[in-house]
């Protein structure tokens, strides 16, 4: 019943979509204003009956009705309700059902919000935006339907992966989705701009904070990803160059480049085609992604399944790119460029190696995780690229970002002179230099990490400094005082000032990757009980196995002691988790977390007769940087795109 | 001209990527195919030790194993106990290696079973190290000079193991690994 009902709101959201797509058009062009009205209406309507679907495959998860394929694969009646219901994002079928309702909503929520406003946009908007639902739909109802139905009815589900077994499971999918979904927008106004020829900054002012909020939920996806990664996958690591995490990657490079980049734009008229290709190609890799995650034609720790959902993001993915540059390049004569550089010293020119950068470094990881394909079609050899390739682009690549993002903030539009940039950089420079030097003093060694400390502590220094330049420029002019000025800066520009604070977070990011990986210590061994093993400052002694039993699995503990520089500090207890379904166990970590350093020990292999473990201890340093500096670049994204009304409510009151 | 040339120039990334669908990432033949097989010795279940070595001019099957790899173990457990039963008079050794279990489990399972080809622990895991076992099941077959003929991922199947034993008693040249159906509906 569930599953027919589900179906049928299906069905009736792809012809909804459909003719919302075909009445936005041809209402627009033909000037019939009852049948533009009833395209919006359609939107409205699609948007309530996805929702439909996604009820009925919620209820079906919580009341574990395994008639349904799906809920049998993925659900178990061992669960507590939350696990049934992030079910829905538990496999490829349930997580494309999420995304085709976020991408309904957020249709909804564009038509509601601007179709009086944006008259002559808002037509192509949505069609546009429901040309993207009806694909989507269509994938559910043929090769990915979450309702297929399953029988014999099993009297349990087989439960999740179990590694999506983590609260993390809760969190991670849905920042991911809500950022790939929320480019879509500008990315619809992008190509409304184009058919319309309306080719002026007015989209990009639309379209801001919709790709702000959108590279903000995709930055704290990735992040919260490195994070369940680390905590969960038991190898000690974040981020592995693994085709899923590309996938994400590409996207926000991207992402970031055009957020920068239309800046350019909005100031100086510059970069228009520019744009318009960076929100394609941004849109465009989120559908590369799924498409290379789904489609199974690349290796990857992640179990993908081959199956027809490949084939239907590839032809999505040819219509997206065929469509969009046949538009640019119709268009190409309108796209002429108003403004120049007038200054190899100026903003724009920094916002330029800016982007030149993260093209680079996007089209590089694009490179890399295409690779294999390539190597294989032209000379029929099996290769693989690891770390190696892409860690070794990706470092220059990211201290040359960390220079510009110190440098560009501070030289003005046009071009400054040499002696403004001197009294601008001079203070941060100097504070960097010293960095890296106290570092050196410290016994911080390699030009790597001395570099990126210095640079990093550079790109703080400038955002100290342009918040005391304006803080002080404030209490001098209008009298405020410490805390009403910072609360004017905000208010007053708050894209600027919210701007340094994500550039903070990243110089953190920044620090915690280069210090994890340059002084990552990892030591194993087998321990007979009462053996030690040292690692770093840690000594780790094996003390005795236990074993229990979780509501889905069985787990076998080490039960380890650890010593600090001789003094004990504590048990730890890694464990291996095993799953009646899966085919190895699964490391069940144990760790201590610092600002210093974290302690990570994973249980590799033990003897049943519990006189032995094989254990693997990793001393890993200042990883929680990464953490914290996402969450600061979440921050300052946060007070960047805040309503201004907000802020003064919560502010000082505006001043006259 | 150049309006229609452009958009062509996206066609080039798209034939790659379709092509993707006919090839198999997973696909990746395995190094020890043709080379000497790391020998190894067992001590069994029963008791009795076993040794790889002392096995030269007879087609051996080695099969890594645990009783919590659900399905694939439990699918291919008939078919390997099966294959023991009709080669086992025509120099053929079917030997299973259980690999991170707790022996009162590999018990129930080889009961469950009715093994009775020679099976035993691997403690340590270091034969599943020596032939570069990635997950459970895998299975070898070794030629009667003792090196790897062939490599099954995933449950093995009754028609490719005969399959290979015979080739191997009737000397046809080896083939190279397939990949099985490692982790089966995921």
């Amino acid at each position: 019943m569930t599953a027919q009902l589900g179906n049928i709101a299906l069905w009736i959201a792809f012809a909804v979509a459909l003719y919302g797509a075909a009445a936005a058009v041809i209402g627009h062009r033909r000037h019939r204003s009852t049948l533009l009205e009833s395209a919006y209406s359609a939107v409205l309507v699609h948007c309530a009956v996805v929702t439909v679907a996604l009820l009925c495959l919620e209820y079906a998860l919580i009341t574990s009705d395994f008639s349904i394929q799906y809920v049998a694969f993925n659900s178990s009646l061992k669960y507590p309700i939350w696990y049934k219901i992030a079910g829905l994002w538990g496999a490829l079928e349930g997580s494309l059902l999420l995304w085709a309702w976020m991408q309904a909503v957020l249709a909804a929520q564009v038509v509601i919000m601007y179709r009086r406003k944006h008259r002559d946009f808002i037509p192509y908007v949505s069609a546009v935006l429901m040309g993207i639902s009806a694909f989507f739909v269509s994938v559910l109802l043929v090769p990915a339907n979450p309702f297929a139905q399953h029988f014999p009815v099993p009297a349990d589900g087989r439960g999740l992966n179990p590694l999506l077994e983590d609260t993390s499971m809760l969190v991670h999918p849905l920042l991911l989705y809500s950022g790939y979904v929320g480019f879509t927008v500008p990315y619809a106004f992008a190509m409304a701009a184009l058919i319309t020829g309306r080719l002026k900054e007015e989209w990009l002012f639309i379209t801001r904070r919709w790709a702000v909020t959108a590279w903000m939920f995709l930055t704290c996806g990735i992040i919260y990803g490195g994070w369940w990664s680390y905590h969960v996958l038991g190898w000690g690591g974040y981020w592995a160059w693994d085709p899923v995490e590309n996938a994400s990657f590409m996207p926000w490079l991207a992402g970031t480049a055009y957020i920068h980049s239309v800046m350019t734009q909005e100031k100086r008229g510059m970069l228009k085609v520019w744009n318009l290709t960076l929100i394609t190609l941004t849109f465009a890799l989120v559908i590369f992604g799924t498409f290379l995650t789904r489609s199974g034609i690349l290796n990857s720790v992640h179990a993908f399944t081959r199956g027809a959902v490949g084939y239907f993001f590839l032809a999505f993915l040819a219509v997206i790119l065929l469509s969009t540059v046949s538009l640019l390049s119709l268009r190409a004569d309108q796209l002429k460029t108003q403004g120049s550089v007038d200054s190899f010293l100026s903003r724009e020119s920094a916002f330029l190696f800016n982007n030149l950068l993260l093209v680079t470094f996007c089209f590089t990881v694009f490179l890399g995780t295409i690779f294999p394909l390539l190597a294989e079609a032209v000379r029929g050899v099996k290769v693989s690229v690891g770390a190696p390739y892409f860690n070794y682009v990706a470092g220059p690549i990211g201290l040359g970002l960390l220079f510009l993002m110190g440098v560009g903030s501070v030289i003005p539009w046009r071009g400054g002179s040499w002696a403004s940039l001197r009294r601008n950089l001079l203070g941060p420079g100097l504070a960097g230099v010293a960095a890296g030097c106290a570092a050196f003093l410290l016994g911080f060694r390699g030009p790597w990490v001395l570099t990126t400390y210095a640079l990093a502590v550079f790109v703080m220094g400038v955002a100290v400094q342009e918040y005391y330049r304006g803080i002080r420029a404030r209490r001098r002019t209008a009298g405020e005082g410490p805390v009403q000025a910072l609360a004017q800066l905000f208010i007053r520009n708050r894209r600027r000032y919210g701007g340094f604070i994500v550039h903070v977070g990243f110089a953190l990011v920044a620090i915690g990757i280069v210090s994890s990986s340059a002084f990552k210590v990892e030591q194993e061994g087998m321990l007979k009980k009462g053996e030690m093993l040292q690692a770093g400052k840690y000594q780790v002694r094996f003390d005795r196995l236990t074993s229990g039993e979780g509501p889905t699995h069985v787990k076998v503990h080490g039960i380890f002691t650890i010593f600090n520089e001789s003094h004990e500090a504590g048990e730890m207890r890694p464990g291996l988790r095993f799953y009646p379904r899966s085919n190895d166990p699964i490391a069940e970590v144990d760790y201590w977390l610092g600002l210093q350093e974290d302690l990570y020990v994973i249980l590799s292999s033990f003897d049943r007769q519990g006189a032995w473990a094989v254990v693997k201890v990793l001393v890993n340093p200042m990883v929680s940087w990464i953490w914290i500096g996402g969450a600061i670049m979440a921050l300052g994204t946060l007070i960047a795109m805040l309503p201004t009304r907000l802020l003064s409510a919560t502010g000082a009151g505006e001043k006259p | 001209m150049k309006k229609v040339l452009l958009p062509l120039a996206v066609i080039p990334l798209l034939v790659l990527l379709a092509y993707g669908f006919w090839t198999d990432p997973t696909a990746v033949p395995s190094p020890l195919i043709e080379k000497s097989a790391p020998p190894f010795a067992l001590t069994l279940f029963d008791g009795d030790s076993f040794r790889l070595a002392e096995l030269r001019g007879k087609v051996v099957v080695v099969n890594f194993w645990a009783s919590w790899c659900f399905p694939a173990c439990y699918e291919e457990a008939p078919v390997l106990e099966g294959a023991w039963r009709e080669y086992k008079d025509r120099d053929v050794v079917v030997v299973g290696v259980n690999v991170q279990d707790t022996e009162k489990a590999a018990r129930e399972f080889m009961d469950r079973f009715k093994f009775t080809f020679p099976n035993g622990p691997d403690p340590g895991g270091k034969i599943s190290i020596d032939y570069g076992v990635y997950g459970v099941p895998e299975t070898f077959v070794l030629d009667k000079e003792g090196r790897i003929a062939y490599k099954h991922v995933g449950a093995a199947r009754g028609d490719v193991l005969m399959g290979q034993i015979e080739g191997l008693l009737h000397r046809v040249p080896p083939a190279v690994e397939k990949k099985g159906d490692h982790e089966r509906g995921a």
